[in-house]
């Protein structure tokens, strides 16, 4: 389904639209005032910027660095080249702990390998535990957005989902109730498995450590219960140096929730005594997209979410509808190199109005990057007859001032005597909604040709 | 100084009162204005929908037209935007280079070429200022909400000066009106949304005009506003300051 078909559909419900657009426009508020209370906030962008540029330039060597500190360390360090390959990484090594019961903290990573089914065909049991995570693992949803994967569902929602999975009271949508019962659920959870996995945020070459970045502490408590902890984290997450940490963390919680920092932030660098600790790098398509030098920058993003509140479609159309593990305009631009075909209406779904690119941390220019996909997905990726003839047509209307005279005329004296109902008949989706302006009798050059006569 | 008069398409063949508006403003403040007769479009319709390869015939043609002016002046931002931004998919000659370099938005132009404020304009209304995106983010005729940057607006900044006007204050300052070109038929539910949010936003805050840097915008903002019969009126920045009462 195209984005905007999936959108037409969200958008037949406008009072959630309505919903939807004024919770993530609340957060997007939240990170401005966030923001403007920083001293050089675009010094500080700058900076994000550019350190994660060099990175992206250096990468294989400060992943080699990594790699070695990490080793050092007592860690156990995989590489997978793709999806497959990391749930295979993955599985094996909760084989030979005979880990039957998994908690996962929230990760993209493992959502965009589709690890929970990989490793729930083996009768595995994973349990996603941050709260909004769980709602829609209950939900047998994806996430709709990286940060609030849940923002899509109302209290009500979720107080329907507890009572059918976790056999809660009716409560009328009771916050207080409701998080109280999944605590007590997940608590449960946590203290009874066998293996903990984690993403990474920030992934430190110089030491070999690593940091994980959550509001609950969900991330903490799988990974000091459990006795083995799995990593998973895409190449890109590296950064150089531990001083350059507090750059990123700073942006990150900023950008994403308005808070100064993640409530945890948890640093881990070696496995604690008795127990285990493995790294996942993956590839799964990053490599590519660095070579593309148009999208490379695409790589430095952080995952803040940021540029989903700030956009004005994704408000009003939700994550779903971009049928993608990272969606909204960043996601619009790492979808198409994963599968153009696919996610060749991504790109489409924006005005270029260009909030992403200016509200972006790390400034990847999201807005020229959707530009650019879309002269690549004309030319790669069939485009509907109409479409594709109409810009033929106006491409040369538009060379030609003499044709381009005579079709404006024919349209002005149309919009002027036709009937309402055939100007606004179906071939005219403008109509559907919206008035055309009415044509005037005479063009700005015809006036202009006549004033000109005057003098 | 000559100064090229740029009327987009859609304003030559629809909107003809806001190129008079342009030209009658330019001329009151004394400005060598000549408008080049036999103009199309910039080519950005075809670019912004994937296929900037059909626009190089009226890339072309707009250079031709324009390559002898010092200025080109347009009541759009969004085309000046294009011009300068996305021309690269013709040859880079001198001439190419020389009029991306000197389009400018009508706004940008008074204000900081011209170095007026006060255009000696009377317009005793609310009025409310859609900061047309591309001109905003793309050629940085104000600051964005995104940024922290230091306050300024070039269409605010002149329609201060205006004798009578109220600026109303926006809920959403710079949110995106949803018009985009092909977006507005291609993604016709959000398009209709977003606009119709950007007019209920004026309603709410006592608007009785909407104005901008962009008729494209407030093509689509009217064609809204006309359809649910609200009691909103827009005009193009360029009609406002050109106004006397």
């Amino acid at each position: 389904m195209s984005h905007s078909q999936a959108a037409a559909i969200f958008n037949k419900d406008e009072k959630k639209v309505n919903w939807h657009d004024k919770a993530l426009w609340f957060v997007r508020h939240k990170r401005d005032k966030a923001a403007h209370s920083v001293t050089g906030w675009e010094a500080l962008r700058n900076l994000g910027q550019g350190i994660k540029a060099h990175t992206l330039s250096n990468l294989d060597n400060y992943l080699i660095q990594f790699e070695e500190n990490a080793l050092k360390n007592g860690v156990q360090v995989h590489w997978a080249k793709n999806a497959d390959e990391h749930n295979k990484i993955v599985h094996s090594i909760l084989k030979a702990h005979n880990a039957k019961k998994v908690v996962k903290s929230k990760s993209m990573l493992t959502e965009e390998c589709h690890l929970n089914p990989f490793l729930e065909a083996d009768g595995i049991e994973v349990i996603d535990t941050d709260l909004g995570e769980r709602i829609v693992q209950l939900a047998k949803e994806p996430p709709s957005h990286i940060v609030l994967p849940a923002i899509h569902k109302t209290k009500e929602d979720v107080d329907a989902l507890f009572q059918e999975h976790l056999g809660t009271k009716p409560c009328a949508g009771d916050p207080q109730y409701l998080t109280g019962e999944a605590r007590k659920h997940l608590r449960e959870k946590f203290v009874n498995a066998d293996a903990a996995i984690t993403g990474v945020n920030f992934a430190i070459a110089d030491t070999g450590g690593f940091v994980v970045c959550t509001n609950e502490g969900n991330a903490d408590m799988g990974a000091h219960l459990a006795p083995v902890h799995i990593a998973c984290m895409g190449i890109e997450k590296i950064i150089p140096k531990q001083e350059h940490l507090g750059v990123f963390l700073r942006l990150l919680g900023r950008s994403a929730t308005g808070q100064h920092i993640t409530t945890f932030s948890s640093h881990f660098r070696k496995p604690r005594e008795g127990a285990k600790m493995h790294i996942v790098i993956v590839d799964n398509g990053r490599t590519e997209q660095l070579s593309r030098p148009d999208f490379r920058a695409s790589l430095q993003c952080i995952r803040c979410g940021a540029c989903m509140n700030t956009c004005p479609i994704y408000r009003r159309s939700g994550g779903h509808s971009y049928d993608a593990t990272i969606p909204g305009p960043i996601g619009s631009i790492l979808s198409p190199g994963k599968d153009l075909t696919k996610h060749s209406t991504l790109p489409f779904a924006s005005t270029l109005c260009g909030s992403c690119s200016d509200v972006c941390p790390v400034k990847i220019d999201i807005h020229t990057q959707l530009y650019k996909w879309r002269q690549i997905i004309t030319k790669e990726v069939p485009q509907p007859f109409v479409k594709k003839s109409s810009m033929k047509f106006m491409g040369t209307m538009f060379a030609k001032p003499a044709t381009f005279e005579k079709v404006g005329k024919a349209a002005r004296w149309s919009l002027r005597n036709l009937p309402k109902g055939v100007i606004n008949s179906k071939p005219n989706v403008w109509g559907n909604a919206r008035d055309l302006p009415s044509g005037p009798e005479e063009s700005f050059d015809e006036w202009y040709k006549k004033r000109k006569k005057d003098e | 100084m000559k100064v090229g008069l740029f009327i987009p398409c859609y304003i030559n063949q629809l909107y003809p009162q806001v190129g008079k508006a342009t030209l009658e403003l330019l001329e009151k403040l004394n400005v060598d204005v000549v408008y080049p007769s036999g103009q199309t479009c910039c080519g950005q319709p075809m670019a912004n929908s994937g296929y900037e390869n059909e626009s190089v015939g009226a890339c072309t043609h707009f250079v031709n037209n324009f390559k002898t002016f010092d200025y080109i002046v347009t009541p759009s931002g969004s085309c000046a935007y294009h011009v300068k931004k996305h021309f690269d998919v013709i040859p880079q000659t001198e001439d190419v280079i020389n009029v991306r370099n000197n389009v400018y938005e009508l706004c940008d132009f008074i204000l900081n070429v011209l170095k007026i404020k006060d255009v000696g304009a009377s317009f005793p209304y609310k009025v409310g200022i859609h900061k047309s995106c591309h001109g905003l983010r793309g050629l940085r005729l104000g600051s964005c909400s995104e940024k922290v940057t230091p306050e300024y607006s070039y269409i605010g900044e002149l329609l201060a000066e205006v004798t009578g006007t109220e600026i109303i204050k926006l809920s959403r300052e710079d949110e995106c009106c949803g018009f985009g070109g092909t977006f507005a038929v291609a993604e016709e539910a959000i398009s209709v949304k977003m606009g119709k949010d950007r007019v209920q936003d004026h309603l709410d805050h006592g608007a009785e005009v909407i104005t901008a840097t962009d008729t494209s915008c407030l093509m689509h903002l009217e064609g809204l506003i006309t359809r649910n019969k609200q009691p909103l009126k827009v005009l193009h920045i360029a009609e406002i300051l050109n106004s006397v009462n």
